[in-house]
């Protein structure tokens, strides 16, 4: 068969290149690179590399995930590990090129870790370390490792090996491990993704339709983003014995338009499978047609709902329609279509290629495998990881995440964005998987997590969600139109200080009937984050609407700045910075912050001097303070007697 | 510019959204004539193609500055502090969001998540994405566009 002699050709050319006595050098080049400069230090790495005369090869691969510590460079030696050096800039890389390819130093303390065979002194092998070791990299294996613009790169690494084996199943058989396997769609909802299938390989009719579901909106999710633009071929696969089982001709890849280089990376994949017979007629002689193209989104977040989606596709506003009847049945044009996320078809290349007993070691009882999420917020180490399903929140967040940013507190984390809910420390200990997620009152969703810290206030939290889900509504049902937009107004209120006792009750029967009336999953989820927020942080709210106050101090309208009239200098730090013109004061004067010209920018606290400590930030109380600036020592002399 | 007349859509080629995007590529946005005439060509009320170019907010059914500047105003950026970065923006450009400077050199949007939160705050100019902005930062950046 063809395939065979090109993945002998492609394994052959691999290993050369891993034997290779040229130095190699990877550097990650995917938007979160991109993002910390990586160009730049591409751009003086090749001109460090021509003026020592360096004959390297360099070699631009995808994202690991480390999106904290960005550029990352990797150089290997012949006969040495891979060394991972972490924050390359374009400033170091000069220094890293002399001392470790021609002073042959391996600069340990530029080093995160080594990758592969043989240890370097003063440095740690790379999966030993804690944010790395928890995590379970299957569906990102090829991520950081491989070339993502060269298909012979993904088949060296068993790529496409899952659609032979599928071709040599036939589709009953790829149908049964695909059930076995208990995959569910990781684009939020979990659902059975053979069970999924059958039902569209069941359905009468010759055109069929599959998806890839790239539209990935959620605030705080970026997962979908880094698999595509560094391992395309994994998710291209996955849909390609998809549409074998299924029966589909045509396939469709729905990526949002903000993401310009993945959308680049999968062109330049779906016209190597072309070239390679991997797409169009009687696919490597299988008696199985299938051809796939993109469609770029054009900025609708709830063109992400399948259904809407189809509708984009059609080029009509993206509007969801009710289900039954469901895609499976009819879909795209009225035909049976299959979708699903683009980890969830990652997922489905895996299982072929390495079988659904092996699959079967991730994972808990009910979620198998394993599940990519995006940290961010209040976290010390954001990026991208992939743990086993069934692992505790606790390892995630402070393993993993090394923690909350700035030494702060925990306070919640909000799985699945807009949709989900938030996990208060209680819950730390419980398992990541769909169902205990979903008894939390929350859901697993694509995969953002946003971390909260003591600082963050939970009703300001909730109420940015509700601000995205009103804002993003397509208008078309009423509840989810009026009743998100009314659920808003009251957040809103209690965060200005104006809640009133009742806008706690009227935010639960609210939920409760945005929840059961609307027509799509928006509606049907955009309550959850009040009312997670309202069961694990209801003194938040009460504080809010009863003392007008708020604990996080982060609602503008109920903070205050003073200045201590007994800790001012007069040095007038503070007067000349402030914005608003709010303060009055004059050298060696006590100042005083004018409250109704105050905007509450904090300028002042920002700029008084440590030793003086004299603005203070307060919610709910009052800070006396003089009528007019007067003399600094009268001040003192007054703190002094009483 | 000649019209063909196509009763149905064919499925897979013409579509209004790919139509509307075709006219927004060449003129940087969407003429109320451009409406009627892709109405016109397809068969389909006026009202229905409008519903469509109004529908997403990559498409701009007014015209925009040369480089249009799409900030993010979600929770993980705001989280980083956001409203520093908008309202550095609004101050050094002197516009407000859903503005165009007087130069036409920009327009000032708010947009929704654009995945780029480890790299938050973030905001894209036309496509290409900018992120950990700070005040210092953003004045370097916006001196790349012409
Ligand atoms: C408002 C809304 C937004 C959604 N956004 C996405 C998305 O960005 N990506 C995704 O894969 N699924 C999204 N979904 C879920 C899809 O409707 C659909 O269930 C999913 O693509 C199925 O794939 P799976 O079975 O592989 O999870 C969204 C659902 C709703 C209600
Ligand atoms: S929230 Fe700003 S980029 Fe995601």
């Amino acid at each position: 068969m063809i395939f065979d002699k090109i993945r002998k050709q492609a394994i052959a050319e691999w290993a050369t290149l891993q034997q290779s006595q040229q130095p190699r050098i990877l550097l990650g080049t995917a938007t979160c690179g991109r993002a910390a400069g990586a160009m730049s230090t591409l751009e003086i790495m090749n001109q460090e590399l021509a003026r020592h005369n360096i004959d390297a090869i360099v070699t631009q691969v995808g994202c690991i995930g480390l999106c904290y510590i960005e550029p990352l460079v990797d150089i290997v030696k012949p006969n040495r590990p891979r060394i991972c050096y972490s924050s390359v800039t374009p400033k170091i890389i000069p220094q890293l090129i002399e001392d470790y390819l021609i002073k042959d130093n391996p600069r340990p303390d530029l080093a995160l870790g080594t990758i592969g065979d043989g240890t370097i002194e003063g440095i740690p092998r790379l999966l030993d370390l804690p944010m790395l070791k928890p995590q379970v990299r299957i569906v990102l294996r090829n991520c950081g490792h491989i070339n993502p613009e060269d298909i012979k790169q993904y088949i060296a690494n068993d790529g496409y090996i899952g659609f032979i084996k599928a071709i040599n199943m036939g589709p009953e058989r790829v149908l049964g491990e695909i059930k076995k396997s208990e995959l569910r769609g990781r684009g939020g909802a979990g659902f059975p993704t053979g069970q999924k299938w059958e039902f569209c390989r069941r359905s009468p009719g010759k055109e069929k339709y599959i998806i890839c579901n790239a539209d990935e909106g959620d605030p705080g999710a970026f997962m979908n983003r880094a698999l595509l633009e560094s391992d395309p071929h994994s998710v291209l696969e996955g849909m390609l014995i998809g549409a074998y089982t299924i029966g589909a001709t045509h396939g469709y890849i729905y990526c949002r338009a903000e993401y310009p280089l993945a959308i680049e990376r999968l062109s330049i994949a779906l016209n190597q499978m072309r070239e390679y017979g991997l797409l169009g007629d009687n696919i490597l002689g299988a008696n199985f047609s299938f051809d796939m193209e993109i469609k770029e989104g054009a900025g609708a977040f709830i063109c992400g709902e399948e259904t809407a989606l189809m509708a984009s596709i059609e080029g009509k506003r993206g509007m969801p329609r009710p289900r039954p009847p469901f895609p499976a049945v009819s879909g795209l044009w009225g035909k049976p279509t299959n979708i699903n996320n683009a980890e969830t078809w990652a997922n489905v290349a895996l299982i072929l290629q390495k079988g659904s007993e092996w699959y079967d070691g991730f994972g808990s009882q009910t979620s198998k495998g394993t599940k990519t999420f995006a940290l961010v917020g209040k976290i010390e180490r954001t990026g991208l990881i992939e743990v086993p399903l069934g692992i505790h929140l606790r390892d995630i967040i402070y393993e993993i995440g090394g923690g909350i940013a700035d030494g702060k507190q925990y306070k919640a984390v909000q799985t699945g964005g807009p949709s989900g809910g938030c996990l208060p420390a209680s819950l730390l200990d419980s398992p990541v998987d769909y169902d205990s997620l979903v008894k939390a009152g929350s859901m697993m969703g694509s995969g953002g997590m946003v971390i909260a810290d003591e600082d963050t206030c939970m009703v300001d939290f909730a109420r940015f969600f509700l601000s995205f889900s009103q804002a993003e509504s397509c208008g078309k049902c009423v509840p989810c139109r009026i009743g998100t937009h009314q659920m808003f107004a009251i957040l809103e209120r209690i965060t200005r200080g104006e809640g009133k006792l009742r806008d706690i009750e009227q935010l639960e029967q609210l939920s409760q009937l945005v929840k059961t009336t609307s027509l799509c999953g928006l509606g049907q989820t955009a309550p959850n984050p009040v009312q997670t927020t309202l069961r694990y942080f209801r003194d938040e709210y009460e504080a809010h609407i009863n003392k007008k106050k708020c604990p996080s101090l982060v609602c503008t309208r109920l903070i205050n700045y003073y200045i201590l009239p007994g800790k001012c200098a007069g040095c007038m730090l503070c007067l000349r910075d402030c914005p608003a013109k709010a303060i009055v004061g004059g050298r060696r004067l006590v100042h005083i912050i004018s409250q109704e010209k105050c905007t509450k920018c904090g300028a002042c606290l920002d700029v008084c001097p440590e030793r003086f400590g004299a603005v203070v930030k307060v919610s709910g109380e009052k800070v006396i303070v003089p009528s007019k600036p007067i003399p600094v020592a009268t001040s003192k002399a007054l703190k002094n007697k009483g | 510019m000649t019209k063909i007349k196509t009763q149905t859509i064919s499925p897979q080629n013409e579509n209004i959204l790919i139509r509307l995007k075709r006219v927004e590529s060449q003129f940087g946005y969407i003429p109320e004539e451009s409406i009627t005439e892709v109405a016109q060509s397809l068969d389909l009320p006026v009202s229905e193609i409008y519903g469509v170019a109004t529908f997403y907010s990559f498409l701009a059914t007014k015209p925009l500055g040369r480089n249009v500047i799409w900030v993010c105003q979600n929770l993980p950026c705001h989280l980083k502090h956001a409203e520093i970065t908008i309202d550095n923006l609004e101050r050094t450009l002197g516009i407000k969001p859903g503005e165009t400077t007087s130069d036409n050199k920009f327009s000032l949007e708010l947009t929704n998540c654009i995945g780029a939160c480890d790299y938050a705050p973030a905001m894209l100019i036309n496509r290409d994405l900018h992120g950990n902005l700070t005040p210092n930062k953003i004045s370097q950046i916006l001196k790349l566009y012409k």
